[in-house]
């Protein structure tokens, strides 16, 4: 029985589909973060700067993406750009922008807690030399708070990871969907594929996340 | 915008806004039983069970939600265990939580500083005082924060049981704008909802983390 069962991987090009599904959720995952971390650091380091009303509302911001769940924010992307906005891009575009402006507001609460942890007498060296605001972020702020902020990124990136599977409510054909349908088509043949290509995937998604969870956790330990 | 329909639809919501509270609550409380017991059979370092215990919290923190309540809900019949989706929607969010509510009690543990711990050996103690009077009350003040932010996190996972059609807040959602396509209503109606939900707790466990963090010593 179990050997016939995990022919379900290999019969006709299911595996095939199962890598392409997979490569959906990694690119989404992948151009997500990027975008995400780069207007991250933007709002967090304006969010360490002084003027209260660019910090309030972006703590509004901030606020808002704690309240709403990830797979709220997708459908609020799903539903509401097309209709409202006439933003008509494909699904997988959508998903990236909620995607990236969820990160955005994550790391830029990292980013804010990692600069402000920088040893003031940093900063006042950094004046003392002469250095401009922009320097002193560009040469002495930023590069330190990076090593603090390090972990608590590769934690949030193991997280983009695991939220990807949230892509196919919203008729996204990521892994899991490519999954979904494998298991339907084959079901005659092999009842138990359920079991075998869900297995699949979840091993998948730990094989992804474990080496990134276990570096995050080196890295915490050693400060 | 309506709200002639979101006025109609508070009804059907406010049954599933309980139902939200509800899962939520004992996903919650479930976790921080589970996670108690795992951190400390990681803190005693309980042979065999020390490691089984470390395999779990590995595996449930590196996998998403959603394909666990999958393979709770789908597989699971399979191998003959069939049970209802509230249930697996319970196990599987105890299973995720206490995975990382037993990380969250391993830092506070490991937190209390050695001090502490020599000088209520010097004392007599045993390892199970230890563990009950300086231990665990001084870890427990510790991991507030990580257990804080556990609890938000898990409340807002419930949302995703929608998948395994569980009729909390996001499912009864999707399920109306799926039959009178007025998405704008629903969706307002959904994000006010987990705000009702979630700014009195984030505020609450605010609170109570300020409060809590004059209990520990010696660092």
């Amino acid at each position: 029985m179990a050997h016939s069962a995990i022919n379900v991987f290999f019969a006709g090009d299911n595996f095939a589909r199962l890598m392409q599904g997979l490569w959906t959720s990694v690119w989404i995952a992948a151009v997500s973060l990027v975008l995400g971390l780069i207007l991250g650091t933007v709002f967090g380091v304006l969010r360490t700067l002084p003027n209260k009303i660019v910090r309030f509302i972006l703590r509004l911001y901030l606020e808002f993406f704690r309240v709403v769940p990830t797979i709220v924010l997708l459908y609020l992307a799903y539903y509401i750009l097309p209709r409202q906005l006439h933003i008509n891009w494909p699904a997988s575009w959508m998903a990236v922008l909620a995607f990236a402006l969820w990160v955005a507001a994550e790391f830029s609460d990292i980013v804010r807690g990692a600069i402000e942890s920088v040893p003031l007498a940093q900063k006042e060296s950094g004046l003392a030399l002469g250095l401009s605001r922009v320097q002193l972020f560009r040469y002495v702020l930023l590069p330190q708070a990076f090593q603090l902020e390090l972990p608590a990124t590769i934690n949030l990136a193991t997280r983009v990871i695991k939220t990807t599977s949230l892509l196919m409510t919203i008729s996204i054909i990521d892994v899991i969907a490519v999954g979904q349908q494998i298991i339907e088509a084959n079901n005659q043949q092999y009842p138990n594929g359920v079991f075998w290509i869900y297995g699949l995937i979840f091993i998948l998604y730990f094989v992804i996340d474990y080496p990134l969870s276990a570096w995050a956790k080196r890295l915490a330990a050693k400060k | 915008m309506s709200w002639q329909i979101i006025t109609q639809s508070l009804p059907i919501f406010s049954k599933a806004f309980v139902l939200t509270l509800w899962l939520s609550l004992v996903g919650i409380v479930g976790s921080i039983i589970v996670g108690i017991i795992s951190s400390l059979v990681q803190y005693f370092k309980v042979p065999v069970l020390g490691q089984i215990i470390t395999a779990y919290v590995e595996l449930a923190r590196n996998t998403p939600l959603l394909i666990q309540l999958f393979f709770l809900y789908y597989a699971f019949p399979v191998l003959g265990l069939k049970m209802s989706a509230e249930t697996c929607g319970i196990i599987g969010l105890i299973f995720l939580g206490g995975a990382y509510m037993a990380e969250g009690f391993t830092g506070g543990f490991t937190g209390v500083s050695a001090n502490q711990i020599d000088n209520g050996k010097a004392l007599g103690m045993s390892k199970l005082q230890l563990a009950r009077y300086v231990v665990f009350p001084q870890g427990f003040a510790l991991s507030m924060p990580a257990l804080t932010a556990n609890i938000i996190f898990l409340i807002k996972e419930t949302s995703i049981f929608s998948v395994i059609a569980i009729p909390e807040l996001t499912n009864t959602a999707l399920d109306l704008i799926g039959m009178y396509y007025r998405s704008n209503e629903y969706l307002l109606v959904l994000v006010i909802a987990y705000a009702i939900i979630l700014i009195p707790v984030i505020l609450l466990l605010n609170y109570l983390e300020r409060r809590v963090r004059y209990g520990t010593f010696g660092n």
